[in-house]
């Protein structure tokens, strides 16, 4: 593929008056998997609505494969895990997945999806009884539902168990194999050492861009945490 | 809009209407209670029931539609299932079709359990065709539908979303004429309700009780599926794609 997956440029963002993306430009390889790292509050999630386009903006500009982020054709192509579970808490697992597949026209992809995430033997249980993390797992089944080329994953395993967590990032790097592009948010180091490329963001600005050596090598850090604490805290 | 995606959002609806078996119950059972309530409660006052009963069997469904849609939608909006939906390959008349299709079905069903307590075991009677009331039943349950569409965007909680009902539709339903008939009424509160569409989905129902029909009843339901198009566009309008 030409060119990069997701093009930023410029992009500023006002939520109640108050600048949550001032200036925002960046660029996201294909086929790649992309950290964004950054504090609380700084605007990850705002930047990842934005390149879905659910979010509204003020200025600048998102592209995504070349065209406007939320073009109606771009619908079946993005899959985008929010972060709070977006699924339906009075329908099974199983129920929420044939809808939304149904949705994206994508039925033979559900069991598929219920494997991949770990839900196989909680197909029928009602999604409110399930714990946090097999919540978070079912909103992750429902963004893998349209294999899409852009998948866009806000603190995708917050509440999962390490063994689950290793698993999970094991597929996003086995889709970005196959072509796929991600953009993960993330606080956990760990996660972000796995990442082919790193945004780190404060304050709706972003600091820094780079591997994960490349980053330890701008703040002169031993470990991408104190990499992140001191490029954060800008000493 | 496709019939895919519109029929798959309706089939989850009922879906999660069927797995809440209360409310179900309490769909089915409320109307013809609180009609056989009423019935007793009016026992010495014969007329005055007759006069309302086939109206209230045909209102019970726009008020319960109306909360019901009102919740359904809040949630959607809260729950982020909403967002969700608007970044997927599905259009708004899609997501408000599902809701009006499964909630017309539900009202349908509702409409026949009260008409038939209402005609089999209350003595109510019809001068005009009991296929009608449904009929009308529905339309006003889509009403409802489409009222709570669009008034649940201007409410942030639950608390905010139930109190409509009593701010929006019960005055409307005192302008009709359940206590006082219309003509009675101060000549102020006669041109509120001309201004108001449920008064005109009670007069319907109530012009096919005592066997009337022509053009009062036409214009009456023009009145009711004008109010149902238009409050569906604007409640179209408060489905954003993009968000603050």
């Amino acid at each position: 593929m030409t060119g990069p997956a997701v093009a930023v440029s410029a992009l500023r963002v006002v939520r109640g008056g108050r600048p949550v993306l001032r200036d925002v430009g960046c660029e996201i390889p294909a086929g790649t998997v992309t950290g964004l790292l950054g504090p609380s509050g700084c605007g990850k999630s705002t930047l990842m609505r934005a390149v879905v386009g659910v979010q509204q903006v003020a200025g600048g500009s998102i592209d995504v494969f070349g065209v406007r982020a939320g073009t109606p054709g771009l619908r079946s192509r993005v899959g985008y895990m929010t972060q709070a579970p977006s699924v339906y808490a009075d329908l099974t697992v199983g129920g929420n997945l044939r809808y939304f597949a149904r949705v994206l026209d994508r039925c033979g992809r559900v069991d598929e999806v219920t494997n991949l995430v770990g839900l196989a033997e909680h197909e029928r249980s009602l999604v409110r009884d399930l714990s946090g993390g097999e919540r978070s797992r079912v909103s992750l089944a429902v963004a893998l539902l349209g294999s899409p080329d852009l998948l866009v994953l806000d603190e995708p395993t917050v509440g999962l168990d390490p063994l689950l967590r290793r698993e999970l990032w094991g597929m996003f790097h086995r889709l970005a194999d196959s072509g796929s592009t991600l953009l993960v948010s993330t606080h956990v180091m760990d996660e972000a050492e796995r990442c082919d490329r790193l945004l780190l963001m404060r304050e709706g600005e972003i600091l820094a861009t780079g591997t994960p050596s490349e980053l330890r090598v701008q703040a002169a850090a031993e470990t991408l945490e104190e990499a992140f604490v001191s490029l954060t805290e800008g000493r | 809009m496709t019939l895919r995606v519109t029929g798959a959002t309706a089939r989850r609806v009922l879906e999660q209407l069927r797995r809440d078996r209360r409310t179900l119950a309490l769909i089915a059972v409320v109307p013809p209670a609180l009609l056989a309530l009423l019935r007793y409660i009016l026992d010495a006052e014969r007329p005055a029931f007759q006069r309302i009963a086939i109206p209230l069997v045909g209102m019970f469904p726009l008020i319960i539609m109306f909360l019901i849609t009102s919740i359904a939608m809040l949630r959607e909006r809260t729950s982020g299932t909403l967002e969700r939906l608007m970044s997927l390959p599905l259009t708004k008349l899609d997501l408000i079709a599902g809701y009006a299709i499964a909630f017309a079905l539900v009202a349908a069903v509702q409409t026949g359990v009260t008409s038939a307590v209402a005609f089999g075991l209350l003595g109510v009677h019809s001068h005009g065709s009991a296929a009608l009331v449904v009929a009308l039943a529905v339309s006003n349950a889509l009403l409802g539908v489409a009222l709570g569409l669009f008034l649940s965007a201007f409410a942030t909680s639950e608390f905010q979303a139930v109190q409509f009902m009593p701010a929006v539709l019960l005055p409307q339903i005192l302008l009709s004429g359940l206590f006082v008939p219309h003509a009675q009424m101060p000549h102020a509160l006669r041109i509120a309700a001309d201004a108001l569409p449920l008064p005109y989905a009670f007069d319907a129902l109530a012009r096919v009780a005592a066997g009337g029909g022509g053009g009062r009843l036409q214009l009456d339901v023009a009145v009711v599926l004008g109010s149902i198009v238009v409050a569906l566009a604007l409640g179209a309008t408060t489905l954003r794609r993009r968000t603050p």
